[in-house]
């Protein structure tokens, strides 16, 4: 074999790596195929390939290719492959990791996980048994995972004679399908994985066949290219500041997935609309540089010091801006054991965000292997569909026609994830006027030269939002300030303040129709809050009947970090999210000491250090 | 961007996602040149900083050249150190070496126990104090939910068919076959009470990415790996008792590369030293299933 460097007398720097993913219906032969190229490239371990004929020997079994993946006991007991298994093995062009996906459907779930690490497939058809219903399956799949280089190998050819009509009328069934996905495969190539026909070299048996060997395919392939030239978007892992160290660098975190950034650039967080502009581009054990391209797992210092956190996304003021919403239309494939229904909330992770979510509507069902649309209300396992969600906060996304990477996210149902989707489309949800004007008021801030940190350090807490909330009859205000009380006493900048305080002042010129405009009365409490909490305050806030829709418009104006909510007396009678329960039977020294409590284990109060 | 720079990047982000959305983390730091690799990347994760806590499980049968750089490393690097032992086996003798049990039987005992049970916190853990230089008892016994571990997918069959977050049972124990999925870099990060989550950032790395990045990082790794002059060193590192020394010349670290790419080895399994790997037919696949490495 000409093609293959075995010896790989090359520098790392110039080899390339790339993910194959080989799908296609079970037993149609997969893993055979990858077998037969890993010994056939000679990329095997030294007596590997003995000992598994050995091992068939002597359990008076035929040899097969697979066994030299299927590595687990219950997958050579039972002849299939149940996880997506990697191997390794390089031509002179680069390195090749095949992941051989299951192909069962009742390991879709693997064989998503296998297919999506891919930049490109292998999908396999049994030339004895045609198109079958996972071929189609997971031909959908690949179009929905974003997977656009797929090569048809039509297997088995040996079975029917190495026939070229055998060969030409799955290859038409199977290219109208693709077509009908808007997948266009790279090439269709007739082969036998068992006896290596047009797998490692071209076959003499079919010289009807003049494209191209699997392995030349391979070759073929163009390895992914970074998204430099769109906008920049970097979604935020974390904001480090290692102090006890000794390390005063306050550092935003996280992997560039498209553009670049350079020092001096103005950078806007999204969904916050927090404004700041880049001091330093860092890095340990690396010259000091001053640009960052995509694909690096990064770190930069801002200038001005503003409270981002994890989850929102860094992008770049004066380019193409990504939506915000807490709305959505968006393409989602289930593969849960339960079903995706309407009324439970579940995690939706895009991005580095993790939010709430609910199904607000299933608009129709696709069936993946007829492509046939149905209707029904909720989502079965393995059931594509196009739906609409709604957030608990809001996201920062872009559409897949701007940068796939931000529009994509997982669902998680009871710790595990149960869905996959990809954002089509921002909707319009009722926040729409608030949002707007909390972002102008971001981008237009004024601030002084004292740090939000600097003041938190000085008042040993961090600035929060306490909210106060239960029944009518409990006396809420009661506990608010004696809580502001005894927090002063201990030192803390800290203010009590009444929703009447504020329907009488700031609302004054609304207070008639408050009642009306509940959103508006709640836009300006956090206007308050977020005046107050800038100044570094604990702003202590009682409210009658909290709902999770008073505390969603909150966290329009401040980062819902920042607020926690205490229900006191008898279980909630609204739908809010409380984070303190306190008991009606807690006397109100207990009740105050318990919140104090709380926030000291939230380290939203300590001692100074 | 050359390909160890990718492995590189795509390390570091699962190492940051470890760190964002586990509280009690730990990664577990076994000497050897893969563990090793794992540590700077987490320096390079946190620009210099290690932040998760590092837990050496120690058989007492580890080549002692081993501790003395795990020691000295963690001084140097201000590693917040953790050691545990399967202490009652050590005390009645239950192992291969003392010649009452077998290989696999006393990698379970010393290894698989000591772990789950110093992760879980049963068992007793000890922390380096950076003031006197010493180990004392941990007073923390809250178990680690979050476990960094630098398992590759090329050294054994089973490992090729890990995810880069991997839940455990509440027997520490591994669900094989019934794996959640995980693609577009989203991980298992939500976990029910008393189970846990085996996080492997290295998984994508070959022995010989491994090798090259310790070269161009200019990571110190221990001296067993290079030949001192008897023309053999180790590959794998492990208990003295079950590792057996490969015939190397190589001497440095650019010699093993070139050993890798063209001598001796470039076809031959890295762990074939490794003598527990050998019985039983799936050895290593019973030893993980339970909750080994
Ligand atoms: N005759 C023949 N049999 C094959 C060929 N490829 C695979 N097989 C057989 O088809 C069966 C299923 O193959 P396998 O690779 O396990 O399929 P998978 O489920 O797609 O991974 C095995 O018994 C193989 O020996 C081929 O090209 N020709
Ligand atoms: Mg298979």
């Amino acid at each position: 074999m000409t093609a293959l460097n075995l010896e790989g007398n090359r520098l790392a720097e110039d080899r390339e790596n790339m993910h194959i993913a080989i799908v296609g219906h079970v037993d149609h032969g997969k893993s055979t195929v990858i077998g037969r190229l890993l010994a056939d490239t000679g990329s095997l371990p030294e007596g590997k390939l003995e000992l598994v004929r050995e091992f068939c020997r002597r359990n008076a079994r035929p040899f097969e290719y697979a066994f030299l993946l299927d590595a687990l006991k219950d997958e050579q007991s039972q002849g299939i492959t149940i996880e997506s298994a990697r191997c390794f093995f390089k031509t002179a062009k680069r390195n090749y990791i095949i992941i051989d996906a299951p192909g069962h459907i009742e390991f879709l779930k693997n064989m998503v996980t296998g297919a999506s690490r891919a930049e490109a497939a292998l999908l396999v058809i049994d030339a004895t048994e045609g198109v079958q219903e996972n071929s189609r399956r997971h031909g959908y799949m690949l179009s929905v995972l974003g997977i656009k280089q797929v090569a048809v190998l039509i297997n088995k050819l040996d079975l029917v004679d190495y026939s070229r009509e055998v060969f030409e009328t799955v290859r038409e069934e199977y290219r109208a399908f693709l077509e009908k996905i808007g997948i266009e495969p790279s090439c269709f190539i007739p082969v036998s994985g068992m006896r290596g026909d047009n797998i490692a070299s071209l076959s003499e048996k079919m010289p009807w066949y003049c494209g191209s060997s699997v392995l030349e395919i391979l070759d073929a392939f163009e390895g992914e290219k970074p998204e430099q030239d769109k906008p920049f978007r970097m979604p935020v892992q974390g904001v480090y500041k290692f102090t006890r160290d000794g390390d005063n660098r306050r550092i935003i975190a996280g992997t560039v997935e498209a553009g670049t950034l350079t020092v001096g650039d103005k950078v806007i967080f999204y969904p916050s609309g927090k404004i700041s502009r880049v001091k330093s581009i860092e890095a340990f054990n690396q010259s000091k540089k001053d640009k960052l391209e995509t694909g690096y797992a990064a770190g930069f210092t801002l200038a001005e010091q503003v409270f981002v956190s994890r989850g929102e996304i860094a992008t770049l003021a004066g380019q193409l801006k990504p939506g915000v919403t807490s709305r959505i239309r968006a393409n989602i494939f289930w593969l849960g054991r339960e079903p995706f229904r309407k009324h439970k909330q579940y995690l939706f992770k895009l991005g580095t965000a993790k939010i709430g979510v609910t199904l607000e509507e299933v608009v129709k069902i696709i069936d993946a292997s007829s492509l046939a649309v149905t209707s029904k209300d909720f989502l079965d396992k393995h059931d594509v569909a196009e739906c609409i969600l709604k957030l608990d906060q809001d996201i920062a996304f872009d559409p897949p026609d701007v940068l796939v990477q931000t529009s994509r996210f997982v669902i998680v149902d009871n710790y595990e994830i149960a869905g996959g989707g990809i954002v089509e489309e921002a909707l319009a949800d009722i926040h729409q006027a608030t949002r707007e004007k909390v972002h102008l008021r971001n981008i237009k801030w004024e601030k002084g030269y004292v740090e939000e940190e600097e003041r938190a350090e000085r008042y040993s807490q961090k600035p929060t939002l306490v909210l106060v909330t239960g029944k009518k009859e409990i006396n809420r205000k009661q506990v608010a300030k004696v809580l502001e009380k005894k927090l002063f006493e201990q030192g803390k900048p800290v203010y009590f303040y009444s929703m009447g305080n504020l329907l009488y002042g700031i609302d004054a010129d609304i207070k008639a129709s408050v009642k009306n405009d509940k959103k508006e009365h709640f836009r300006r409490l956090a206007e308050v809050a977020n005046i107050m909490l800038d100044a570094g305050i604990i702003l202590i806030v009682s409210v009658i009947e909290l709902t999770r829709e008073d505390v969603r418009q909150l966290s329009l104006g401040i980062n819902h970090e920042k607020i926690v909510t205490v229900w006191l007396g008898e279980e909630a009678n609204t739908d809010v999210e409380i984070d303190l329960h306190i008991p009606e039977t807690f006397s109100q020294d207990k009740t105050v000491a318990t919140i104090k409590e709380y926030l000291q284990k939230k380290g939203i109060i300590f001692k100074p250090w | 961007m050359d390909h160890l720079t990718r492995l590189e990047n795509k390390s570091i982000h699962i190492l940051r996602e470890a760190y964002s959305e586990f509280k009690n983390l730990c990664m577990l730091w076994s000497i050897g040149k893969d563990s090793t690799v794992l540590l700077w990347l987490a320096r390079k994760s946190f620009f210099g900083h290690v932040p998760i806590p590092l837990v050496h499980i120690d058989t007492s049968f580890k080549i002692p050249e081993m501790i003395a750089y795990r020691d000295r490393l963690a001084i140097k690097w201000r590693l917040d150190m953790i050691y545990g032992q399967n202490l009652n086996a050590l005390k009645e003798k239950q192992s291969f070496p003392d010649g009452n049990c077998t290989r696999l039987e006393c990698c379970k005992l010393l290894k698989t126990e000591a772990l789950i049970n110093t992760l879980s916190g049963n068992w007793p853990r000890y922390r380096l104090n950076h003031d006197t230089g010493k180990y004392e008892l941990d007073h923390n016994r809250e178990p680690y939910s979050g476990v960094i571990v630098g398992v590759r997918s090329d050294e054994e069959g089973t490992r090729s068919k890990e995810r880069y977050f991997s839940p455990r049972g509440k027997k520490s124990n591994w669900d094989l076959a019934d794996q959640p999925p995980e693609f577009w870099n989203q991980y298992k990060t939500d976990f029910s009470p008393g189970t846990h989550v085996r996080i492997h950032p290295l998984l994508d790395w070959t022995e010989l990415d491994i090798w090259e990045y310790i070269n161009r990082e200019k990571i110190p790794t221990v001296s067993l790996y290079y030949n001192q002059g008897d023309s053999t060193r180790y590959r794998s590192l492990g208990c003295a008792p079950c590792t057996r020394p490969v015939d190397s010349t190589a001497k440095n670290v650019a010699e093993i590369i070139e050993e890798l790419k063209t001598g001796q080895f470039s076809r031959i399994a890295e762990r074939s030293g490794r003598e527990q790997d050998k019985e039983d037919g799936g050895g290593l696949e019973t030893l993980r299933v339970d909750g080994y490495m």
